[in-house]
């Protein structure tokens, strides 16, 4: 190719531009002018009143110092960082002992579990909150008459979505159902990867099976078990339509808002478009710093 | 909204050689195998149960699901449900739209993703670094973080030109391709960078133009990447509750997730017909589960391989 004559030459140095002009296009579209608006709004004053028609007008920095010295948004902030490091490490926990427990059994049994991890990981998500918000009804829920019939009778038509704690603990069900496939079919991937020379070299060392695990298969994994629960955390975080149609329930929308939810309020509810902007540019820096190792991972493959 | 469903080619293989030789050598009956093996059972039926519960309340009358205690199995089993379900006026609309921007999308992904992917995995350019920095970076923006902003644009957008303003196919089908694309690109990156360039350049020595031999040699060994692209934008646009609940306010402009969840709250006061949501809900899930689980296999994230290969 390098005898490739000058215009042909010239002609292939704008190849890949012209290639990338339609992506370009369409992301500065769909996600860049949303981003820079964003950012130029946060830095006005964007109520109501501009929503009439009144020119916004450049407000520096006091969307956010309004909407951070309010307690409401801590909260907010506060409980969104501990539902997602809950769910994230709740999702991996199971997910590695999924992982672990399907190489311990035998095939049929196996292939049964890898089945019911597809069919939950197939679930649209919306169909999997509908359906777990009629497992946990008030009235003729699943769950309540199974623990009401097991001699728990204070869950008779225990509302578990009118309070923000019941609430959050049908939330976690519904994420960590949603999500545990990923990570233990992931994590059952990466464990099959542990060549059965070292296993059985080590139990005629003499290794019981639990220092197998601590010694051998955890240290394999960890590169999967790190990059899952990176991703999980990143999930986790910027959880909203779950909670949105639990909340549809009669939830205190107030006591069970996670980031998402607020933000929607703040620009939905209340037209304040200033202060919703500088809370979603709080998570977007939120997501690229927990994702940020993960990228570098990414890159690397890319060489 | 572009990672919630991931595919991975790992899972593929029910058993993996390694796994199977050791265990079937180790094949005594041992008492904790057999609790390991009740485990997996109890652990298998527990996962599977919501999505049985789903398939069997839709399949039984309401008056049925009124009564304690409820029936574990499909005894009198009626499609009733179904027929209601579909027959809501909002039914059909919000299929046609789903499906609208449903496919759209897939065709816009797809053709830019491809030559996005062509030109990262087959040049090197100045700007290749930032930009396949800049992709990685998108992919992991939450459109939680974005929706206001999204929405704002689509209905100052939609004062001028309406077919790109709120309630509009285009103006959401804008929005889901950008925030799709950045994980295609990358999955079809994979896939071109594996097709070997000797392959096109065996073929240009043969006399074929660059761009006939790319055509000819390479595009159809990239068939299986397209699909898996394909299935995952399908996915991704069928699934989005998100961006549709800002961007499509209207009534009549609904998808069918939107569709489920007002569904469901309808009858929220009166006391939820579950028989009928379940029927609602199967209805939207099942294509997307038959789907998956036929292409699943032959998948690639990219998301975990390069950790899993080690």
């Amino acid at each position: 190719m390098s005898l490739a004559p000058t215009p042909t030459r010239r002609k292939r140095h704008l190849t890949p531009y012209l290639l990338l002009l339609g992506p370009v296009l369409l992301l500065a579209a769909g996600l860049g002018y949303p981003l820079f608006w964003q950012a130029v709004t946060s830095l006005q004053e964007y109520g109501l009143a501009q929503q009439f028609g009144q020119p916004p007008t450049f407000a520096g920095l006091d969307n956010y110092a309004r909407i951070f010295a309010e307690n409401s948004v801590w909260a907010v902030v506060a409980r969104s960082l501990i539902f997602c490091f809950v769910n994230a490490l709740l999702t991996v926990a199971i997910g590695l002992a999924f992982a672990l427990l399907m190489c311990a059994v035998h095939g049929p049994i196996r292939i049964a579990i890898q089945i019911a991890l597809l069919l939950a990981w197939a679930m649209p998500m919306v169909a999997a909150v509908t359906v777990f918000r009629w497992l946990f009804d008030y009235r003729t829920g699943i769950v309540n008459w199974l623990l009401t019939s097991i001699g728990l009778t204070g869950f008779e038509r225990f509302a578990w979505l009118s309070q923000p704690l019941t609430f959050f603990v049908v939330a976690t069900a519904v994420i960590v159902w949603m999500s545990v496939p990923f990570v233990a079919l992931s994590l059952y991937a990466g464990l099959t990867q542990v060549p059965d020379e070292v296993l059985e070299a080590s139990e005629i060392d003499g290794a019981s099976r639990f220092q197998q695990l601590r010694h051998i298969l955890l240290p394999m994994v960890r590169p999967v078990l790190s990059i899952v629960l990176l991703l999980q955390l990143i999930w986790d975080l910027r959880v909203f339509a779950q909670i949105r149609i639990l909340q549809d329930a009669g939830a205190p929308v107030a006591e069970t808002n996670l980031l998402g939810n607020f933000i929607y309020e703040l620009g939905m509810g209340r037209h304040d478009f200033g202060s919703a902007s500088a809370v979603s540019l709080f998570v977007l820096a939120l997501t690229i710093l927990i994702s940020w190792p993960y990228v570098r991972v990414l890159l690397k493959e890319d060489q | 909204m572009s990672s919630d469903i991931v595919i991975d080619a790992a899972v593929a293989p029910a058993t993996s050689p390694a796994i199977a030789r050791g265990s079937s050598r180790r094949r005594r009956i041992k008492p904790a195998k057999l609790a390991q093996d009740a485990l997996g059972i109890v652990v298998a039926l527990a996962w599977i149960f919501p999505v049985y519960w789903m398939v069997l309340s839709a399949l039984t009358p309401n008056a049925r699901l009124r009564q304690m205690p409820p029936s574990f199995l499909p005894t009198n089993a009626t499609f009733a449900n179904f027929r209601r379900a579909v027959t809501d006026p909002g039914f059909l609309p919000a299929l046609k739209m789903s499906l609208s921007i449903t496919l759209i999308t897939v065709f816009v992904v797809l053709v830019l993703a491809f030559l996005a992917a062509l030109a990262i995995s087959r040049f090197r350019f100045r700007g290749r670094k930032a930009f396949v920095l800049a992709i990685l970076m998108i992919q992991m923006l939450p459109a939680e973080g974005l929706f206001i902003a999204q929405y704002k644009m689509l209905s100052n957008v939609g004062e001028s030109v309406t077919v790109l303003g709120l309630n509009s196919v285009l103006g959401v089908t804008i929005l889901y391709s950008a925030a799709v694309i950045p994980f295609t690109i990358w999955m079809l990156r994979g896939f071109v960078a594996g097709v070997p360039v000797e392959l096109e350049e065996a073929a240009m020595v043969d006399g074929l133009s660059r761009p006939m031999a790319f055509l000819r040699i390479t595009f159809p060994l990239l068939a299986p990447g397209l699909v898996a692209s394909g299935v995952y934008a399908f996915l991704q646009a069928w699934n989005e509750f998100t961006i549709a609940l800002v961007a499509l306010p209207e009534q009549s402009a609904r998808t069918l997730p939107l569709w489920l969840r007002e569904f469901l709250n309808a009858s929220v006061n009166r006391g939820v017909d579950w028989a009928q949501v379940m029927a609602a809900s199967t209805i939207i899930a099942l294509p997307v589960i038959i789907f998956f689980l036929i292409v699943q296999g032959r998948m690639t994230s990219g998301l975990v391989s390069g950790a899993v290969k080690g």
